[in-house]
């Protein structure tokens, strides 16, 4: 066994109002730069919808994550076998996205405004971009460009995980009263398996030994964009002005002295849990080569129970400090994704072991589940609890996105999500009926303490409870050299190894 | 003159090449890129930058055997149907590059974004790169037997060069062509450390073919910097 942390966040896709106040205050932090303008490390898509780059889960097109093929694992970008494919294509890349995928950076002439002559017209500020630096004749993309577009059928129907509904279950995109489209928030995912990191030809990137985290050393980046082709989440991105490749470092600045990462802390909504993850790294590559349906149940086997002695044990071995120990039995991701279940990774059939979890959202049940008959539904029957698959967001689209197709494992979790809500309205309100709540709570294979613990979280979190980050011990290790600490205090940290920060080409 | 540019400046040029790269590799190792431009254009560049890597590193390696073993490349061509294959071969790689190369400089003049990151150095680059793929056809074409004489001749002048006692007798009689085409390449040596030319000296992406997959480091464990550890 080599147990090693790995820290991860969670998202509760029924509280996300789409407000994007994580995107900006990432932005803000870390992607104000020239030739990062493009960048969203932290961005919030509505679903169903293209996302960002445009179609991004499409991995025909852009060929990212894993495969497995006779037996072994590897990368979707080779297409054949070994590695020397891959460097064949190291100065022409068929699968990169380009500036155009994502959108063209751009700003608008607002001093032209004050400047114009006067004349008949009223003057505009027309948009100027950020790349050219000229006019653009008009905007055709930006960033959330679809943005609560979840019925048009210009955007949202190009949602790949729209593959295997049924033409009625397509309605949910052109019926207006089946409509209805939620936010799907992403960052980088810190995989287990990362795809980025097998495909650098540089070894530029690497995961952190300590926290699990997915860095890029800047130092060492040569440009080949080999990271942005393989991620299947698109979440390297490339900075055209100073040639290195970027992506979101879990703000681990942040998370070392045990604060929440910026989008976490930003979120209004209050949807992001942070905590820390054991998991036994001897077992990836078996956990990643398992077949679909059975892919998420093999990534909740690899998390280990931190509170089994054996476990405990292991990790002081491993050189895991208590505080860290303490942090993984109190950690939401933990709870979550394996105690409660009902937290689901994004995209596991890309076979990177994703290391962000999602709750699936509810949606209405009322006016769809007999819109095939033409009646009304009954609140009061007891089809109420059993009608959950005929949800308006289709469960198909549900299991594409978050569970590589196993319906199963989307039910389990809603159903669990609306037994925790039945048992709160019957304490706090009484209409529900104990028999009813019993019996949900045993369909949803939940113990009243379980439903309790998990309004307790999602619904009360203080945030303390929401992010459990434990303190990285800076005595003993650092990610910085000690004798440059000094130094570097108050910079961005960013760019290279000097303080100051790079925005365009030196040589 | 000629024991000017091929006595004296090989050593000037070389000397700015290797003590340049060691100072930027050192000193400024964030600027180290390919400086890809592929994420602002990439249908044209397709047409430039495959034919142009795949011609000119096909064209170097035969020069890199040649400089280390002349006497292959002499063998080879000490007969007539031999020569005839080496050096319609040699033409066609040479005539891809510069199919590529063409491609690239119209690319850098009419693409406004690719314009946006272009820096004086890549144009520097780009005319060095021309000089040198239009001299080393022109001596394909315009003379006979061009690779054997850069086996018997340019190789011992490079090779003299190289222990410190220059005969610059062995290069200074060749046709300007010729001339042009060796000085040029010691003027593309000394640029390397000064343009994006320094993506040229890599030795990462080779190591890739024989590392595993996965990378982790370790910031607590020695050595800090890299740990590479593969999953079992």
């Amino acid at each position: 066994m080599d147990i090693r942390a790995q820290l991860s966040m969670s998202f509760h896709m029924d509280k996300c109002i789409g407000c994007h106040t994580c995107s900006v205050s990432c932005k803000n932090v870390w992607t104000t730069r020239r030739g990062a303008e493009y960048k969203w490390w932290n961005n919030v898509e509505t679903r169903p919808g293209t996302g960002y780059p445009l179609t991004w889960e499409d991995q025909e097109r852009y060929r990212g994550g894993w495969e497995v093929s006779g037996g072994s694992l590897r990368l979707k970008l080779l297409k054949g076998p070994g590695k020397i494919r891959s460097l064949a294509n190291i100065f022409f890349q068929p699968n990169l996205p380009t500036v155009d995928d994502y959108y063209e950076p751009f700003t608008f002439d607002y001093q032209h405004l004050f400047n114009a002559p006067a004349g008949d017209d009223q003057p505009v500020a027309r948009p100027k971009s950020l790349i050219t630096g000229e006019f653009m004749e008009k905007v055709v993309l930006g960033p959330n460009w679809d943005d609560d577009m979840g019925g048009s059928p210009l955007y949202a129907s190009n949602d790949p995980n729209l593959k295997g509904l049924s033409e009625s279950q397509k309605e949910l995109l052109t019926k207006f009263h089946k409509l209805f489209f939620f936010y799907l928030p992403r960052i980088c995912n810190h995989c287990l398996n990362p795809a980025c990191v097998a495909s650098c030809p540089s070894g530029a990137l690497y995961k952190r030994g300590e926290d699990g985290i997915v860095l890029l050393d800047q130092d060492t980046c040569r440009a080949w964009r080999f990271c942005v082709s393989a991620c299947p989440f698109k979440k390297p991105y490339y900075n055209w002005a100073t040639g290195k490749s970027e992506k979101c470092i879990f703000c681990y600045p942040r998370t070392e002295t045990g604060q929440a990462n910026a989008c976490a802390h930003a979120c209004t909504g209050r949807i992001r849990f942070v905590g820390l993850l054991f998991y036994d790294a001897d077992r990836i590559e078996e956990v990643a080569k398992t077949p679909d349906e059975r892919l998420v149940d093999a990534m909740r086997d690899i998390i280990l129970d931190p509170c089994d002695p054996r476990v405990i044990e292991e990790a002081k071995k491993a050189g895991i400090e208590d505080n860290w120990i303490k942090a993984a039995q109190e950690s939401p991701a933990y709870n979550l994704f394996k105690k409660w279940r009902i937290a689901l990774p994004n995209h596991p059939e890309f076979r990177t072991l994703p290391m962000n979890f999602y709750l699936p959202p509810l949606s209405p049940i009322l006016h769809n589940a007999k819109a095939d008959t033409g009646g009304m539904f009954d609140p009061e029957s007891t089809e109420f609890f059993t009608a959950i698959d005929k949800m308006r967001v289709p469960v198909r689209f549900l299991a594409n996105m978050l569970s590589a197709g196993n319906e199963a494992l989307i039910l389990e979790s809603l159903k669990k999500q609306l037994a925790v809500r039945m048992f709160i309205r019957q304490q706090r309100v009484g209409d529900v009926g104990d028999a009813a709540v019993k019996q949900a709570l045993s369909a949803a294979a939940l113990t009243p303490k379980d439903a309790t613990d998990i309004y307790r979280l999602v619904s009360l979190g203080t945030f303390q409870e929401r992010f459990v980050i434990p303190e990285t011990h800076r005595e003993i290790k650092s990610t910085v050299d000690p004798r440059t600490i000094f130094e570097k205090r108050g910079s961005i940290g960013f760019g290279s190894k000097k303080t100051e920060i790079i925005t365009g080409r030196q040589w | 003159m000629n024991q000017f540019l091929f006595g004296a400046m090989p050593y000037i040029l070389l000397t700015i090449a290797v003590v340049g790269t060691i100072w930027r590799f050192t000193t400024n190792r964030y600027s180290w890129s390919s400086q890809s431009s592929q994420f602002l254009e990439n249908k044209t560049l397709f047409f430039g930058s495959f034919p142009w890597h795949y011609g000119i590193l096909t064209v170097l390696f035969f020069h890199i055997l040649g400089f280390f073993i002349p006497s292959a490349i002499l063998g080879w061509n000490a007969e007539p149907v031999r020569l005839y294959i080496f050096e319609i071969g040699g033409l066609s790689f040479g005539f891809l590059a510069l199919f590529g190369l063409l491609m690239l400089i119209y690319r850098r003049l009419t693409n406004v974004r690719v314009k946006s990151v272009t820096s004086g150095w890549d144009v520097l680059v780009l005319i060095i790169l021309i000089i040198q793929v239009v001299t080393g056809l022109g001596n394909a074409l315009l003379y006979r037997w061009g690779s054997n004489w850069y086996a018997a001749a340019a190789v011992p002048w490079m090779w003299s060069v190289l222990s410190m006692s220059p005969e610059v007798g062995r290069v200074g009689n060749l046709p300007l062509i010729t001339k042009a085409h060796i000085f040029n390449a010691l003027i593309f040596f000394a640029f390397i450390p000064f343009s994006r030319l320094a993506h040229f000296v890599v030795i990462n992406p080779y190591k890739y073919l024989w590392r595993p997959y996965q990378v982790v480091r370790w910031y607590s464990r020695e050595p800090r910097t890299a740990n590479i550890v593969q999953y079992k």
